[in-house]
């Protein structure tokens, strides 16, 4: 194993020894790829930082990474991870799990790391089924999905990653595509820089056992009418010759397309970005084919102090009020009394 | 006309137990008693009994809490068999706790808790303290109820606070009997109080009654005012301690002994979570208390933080070891440390919270997917808590692994003085974080612990992964080579088993170290069986004590220990576990006595077994 020197970092400093294990094919590559180019970028240092993920295609990704990294249990990579921010807040922590590891049987870690606003980046691969089991439908799979547990299709309805992450109360929400490598760089970059527990949904095509899971936002014919690139302050417009926008409705709550130039449709009434707008990133969140464009991007940031920061601060307060802690004087307080040698009984 | 009554009868040990509704505020009485009691120079044990409803239905047995105290002017092993004092609150007071005294006892009985709405919820269809039922009994009746209302007049409480004063009138009455100083329960009530100047008199006042009570007022013939002399003790500092006090301080002291801060993962359970909240007082000492989600999150944060380079530990109790299993399997995996406490209480399932057991022995040596070894250490009495949580870590960071430390509902409530120990006198525990690349992968090992090394995120040179897959022993990647998984599950059970070579050899409580019959107890129940041993040892029987501290690995001595004995005889409140490891590791004819009732064991209890043993042998 190469030693970590403080040279330029480049991609390389980040690649472990290990081979890649994906199937030929696998978004996964991509993503892994990404993030490789994208940490040199950001002056990291191989040595503070963590990859911790939970079981599952993507929780493979630390063996790749040379930096420190823990392949934990199915769905627990939030907690061992908000465990080592706590322990050493100073290590950049990035969390890699997918539909099934973050969404069903971690669920409630998840809900609670974005809740507490860990400062973790956590990477939630989403390819809408279970991979390394062989293809049974996931808690993200479309209704009717079939697979080896669902011969006849699923019957349940899907949770959405964004709009659960909003409602645990996530700061930081953004989604992006396996295929497209510059803005997903960008994200990585985005939520990074937040000081906070950071959520990336990246839609991941599984070429074996759900292909085509998103062709309907990520195909070349289609995805400039299905993908909406939101960038905070700039207007939420998409389409091939950019003349399609996302406005409020006039007769309820709600967002729909316009065409801009059709039917008396300004520019100006089509929405502004504004990231830290938490109504309009749960609308934008919602927002998908057949109806409306997929929304990916930073849908929403606004920070708020880490947990980590406000739970160590506590440790500091209690060393201001109580003083140097002195562990003699814990185990005599309160009442104490002395048994002396020759005492009569 | 002299008062002869008021002549201090000396007696070498007394039991008291307070009994009322779980609103009546036994346990605080109970505290308050043991505090005194133990400033008076006795030695002590407690046993607080209550329901697991935070406020039952009021007047109904179900809702009956009990606190028991044991104090005498000798050692102490257990909180007693069978109350010589009784103070019964209301009619399901009485009725609950009846049946434990002998004949003589002095029953106490607040006679305005008697109505007949308070008799009808008891489930008493005459009343008892006119149908003769309490004849073989001292009863001493007063209206505890009316005698603090009249106390407690003066600071114009309404009737449902002024009555909450009563327990506080009970205990002034038991501080005369006893001749205890009111002192330092005044002082108490300062510091409790001390928002609330009203309530915080209104008790002073109540209790200043209840003992003036005993001072005045002529009492029936055969009940009189008692006088318990000190105990003779090792010299010393003591005080009292509970064993969850003494887990949570032991705790921070081998954060201390070992230079590192730690990281606790806990989710509230009871009877665990007071250890959480003593921690949570303690963040000035480096501990970092983490109220998880779930169990799980818990110990998944625990091992996060160790494997970052703190101390991880996490506390809870039967259902939640359950949850924590998977985790516990990967802490074996990837060879961090981390302590586990498990404050047993009775299963199966959520079973009786609040009622003791040991019956999760097989669960934290066993309870894992695949062969996946932890050691296991058990507390003995509530001081020991203190002593078992060092060495759960001490274990932990020497061999790199998870330990498990038992402790049980009983001993972590249950009080008795301690002789604070010289922290000094205490060793270090040596940590080491690996440092040099040269060599480095993440399963290098100490040759003679087997420990892996643990290098730490942060340090420049040691990037390095680990995970519950099975690794490579000679580089730590991930491997399915089979010679290779057999040779690591090897390793893994021989680094636990060398944790023989830093344990202490077992050594025999009460008796020889040999004979016809030894006792062979585990935990908590040091105290009950160390009593009856000792007691039979005084009428002639040839038996001897020999209790467990440290259960994976045992003492290297331990099967030669037990080859020298006839008979073993192994009392456990559960179904049969640790006999089942003794018969299996040592192939020795031990047999089980088994109580899963919920509470510990009698004293005459283990007599009987014991006599009927050597009987049986005669």
């Amino acid at each position: 194993m190469a030693p970590d020197t403080p040279t330029a970092l480049t991609r390389k400093s980040f690649m472990s020894d290990q081979e890649v294990r994906w199937c030929p094919g696998c978004g996964d590559y991509a993503i892994l790829a990404a993030l490789q180019r994208t940490l040199p970028k950001l002056g990291v240092r191989p040595e503070n930082t963590v990859f911790v993920s939970g079981i599952g295609c993507s929780s493979r990704f630390p063996y790749y990474m040379n930096t420190y990294g823990f392949h934990t249990i199915h769905g627990r990579a939030p907690a061992v991870a908000t465990g080592v921010k706590l322990a050493n807040p100073d290590l950049d922590v990035w969390v890699i799990t997918g539909d099934g590891d973050g969404l069903s049987i971690g669920g409630n870690h998840l809900l609670h790391a974005l809740r507490r606003n860990v400062d973790l980046q956590i990477l939630l691969f989403n390819n809408r089924v279970y991979g390394l089991t062989k293809g049974q439908y996931s808690p993200t799979s479309l209704l009717g999905q079939h697979g080896p547990s669902t011969p006849l299709g699923s019957v349940d309805y899907p949770v959405h990653p964004l709009p659960f992450a909003l409602g645990a109360g996530a700061r930081f929400v953004a989604r992006a595509i396996d295929t497209v490598q510059k803005p997903l760089m960008e994200i990585y970059e985005r939520a990074y820089r937040n000081k906070g527990a950071s959520l990336v949904e990246i839609l991941q095509n599984c070429p074996v056992f759900n292909d085509g899971a998103f062709t309907d936002v990520a195909a070349k014919d289609v995805a400039s009418d299905r993908q909406l690139w939101a960038v905070h302050g700039q207007p939420l417009v998409f389409g091939k010759n950019r003349d399609k926008g996302l406005r409020m409705r006039r007769d309820g709550c709600g967002i729909e397309v316009v065409t801009i130039g059709e039917g008396g449709v300004s520019m100006d009434e089509v929405l502004v970005h504004d990231e830290t707008n938490l109504g309009l990133a749960s609308l934008l969140a919602h927002l998908g084919p057949p109806d409306a464009p997929m929304v990916f991007g930073v849908l929403y940031c606004n920070p708020a102090p880490t947990y980590e920061h406000q739970a160590l601060a506590q440790n500091e307060l209690a060393r201001q009020r109580y003083g140097e802690a002195d562990l003699d004087a814990l185990l005599r307080s309160g009442h104490t009394w002395t048994v002396s040698g020759n005492e009569d009984g | 006309m002299d008062y002869p009554s008021r002549e201090r009868k000396t007696l070498d040990q007394v039991v008291v137990r307070l009994a009322g509704d779980s609103g009546d505020g036994m346990q605080k009485a109970g505290e308050q008693f043991t505090l005194t009691t133990a400033l008076a120079g006795n030695d002590l044990a407690t046993f607080p009994d209550f329901p697991a409803e935070i406020r039952a239905p009021a007047g109904t047995t179900f809702g009956v809490s009990g606190f028991q105290i044991h104090f005498a002017d000798h050692d102490v092993l257990t909180p007693g068999d069978r109350p010589d004092v009784l103070v019964a609150m209301n009619p399901a007071a009485l009725k609950v706790n009846l049946g434990d005294l002998e004949p003589g006892a002095l029953v106490i009985v607040n006679t305005g808790a008697f109505t007949k709405a308070n008799l009808r919820k008891a489930g008493y269809e005459a009343n008892p303290l006119e149908d003769g039922s309490l004849d073989p009994f001292r009863v001493l009746e007063i209206d505890i109820s009316k005698q603090t209302l009249a106390a407690v007049e003066p600071f114009e409480l309404g009737s449902r606070d002024a009555l909450r004063c009563k327990n506080f009138w009970a205990l002034g009455l038991l501080y005369w009997m006893f001749d205890r100083d009111l002192a330092p329960t005044l002082a108490w009530l300062d510091e409790k109080f001390a928002k609330r100047p009203v309530i915080r008199d209104a008790n002073k006042a109540a209790l200043k009654a209840g003992h003036a009570y005993g001072e005045t007022v002529e009492l029936p013939s055969g009940i009189e005012p008692y006088r318990v002399p000190r105990a003779k003790l090792p010299p010393g500092e003591y005080r009292n301690i509970t064993g969850n006090e003494a887990t949570a301080w032991g705790l921070v002291a081998a954060a201390r002994l070992s230079g590192l801060e730690m990281v606790l993962g806990s989710y509230p359970i009871t009877p665990a979570s007071n250890v959480l909240h003593y921690l949570a007082k303690l963040r000035h000492f480096g501990v970092t208390t983490f109220q998880t989600e779930d169990e799980i999150a818990a110990v998944c944060a625990a091992i996060g933080a160790s494997f970052a380079g703190k101390l991880g530990v996490t506390t809870t109790s039967g259902p939640g070891v359950a949850l924590k299993t998977e985790a516990i399997g990967l802490a074996i995996a990837v060879e961090l440390p981390l302590v586990i406490v498990d404050i047993q209480r009775a299963g199966p399932s959520t079973g009786m919270p609040t009622k003791t057991e040991q019956s999760d022995l097989l669960q934290a040596m066993y309870g894992r997917n695949g062969d996946a070894p932890v050691a296991v250490v058990a507390a003995a009495t509530p001081g020991d808590c203190f002593h078992m949580a060092i060495e759960a870590a001490r274990l932990a960071l020497r061999a790199m692994t998870p330990v498990f430390l038992l402790t049980d509902g009983y001993i972590a409530n249950g009080a008795a003085p301690w002789k604070i120990p010289d922290i000094a006198e205490i060793p270090p525990i040596e940590v080491k974080f690996h440092q040099a690349p040269e060599g480095f992968h993440p399963f290098l090992r100490d040759p003679k612990t087997l420990a892996r090394v643990w290098p730490i995120p942060g340090t420049p040179g040691l990037a390095h992964r680990i995970g519950g897959l099975e690794k490579d022993y000679d580089s730590g990647n991930i491997s399915y080579d089979p010679a290779n998984h057999h040779r690591m599950t090897k390793v893994r059970a021989e680094k636990i088993a060398r944790l023989a070579d830093v344990i202490p050899e077992q050594d025999v409580a009460t008796g020889e170290d040999h004979g016809k019959l030894a006792v062979v107890g585990w935990g908590g129940t040091f105290g009950a069986i160390d009593a009856a041993v000792r007691s039979c040892r005084a009428r002639g029987a040839a038996v001897s004590h020999i209790h467990l501290r440290y259960l994976n690995p045992f003492p290297k001595n331990l099967g030669a220990l037990l080859s020298r004995f006839d008979r073993i005889l192994v009392p456990e409140l559960n179904n049969g576990q640790l006999v089942k490891i003794l018969r299996s590791e040592f192939l020795v004819p031990a047999r089980g006595l088994d109580k899963i009732a919920g509470q510990p064991f009698k004293v005459s209890e283990l007599e009987d077994a014991i006599l009927q043993h050597l009987e049986q042998d005669a």
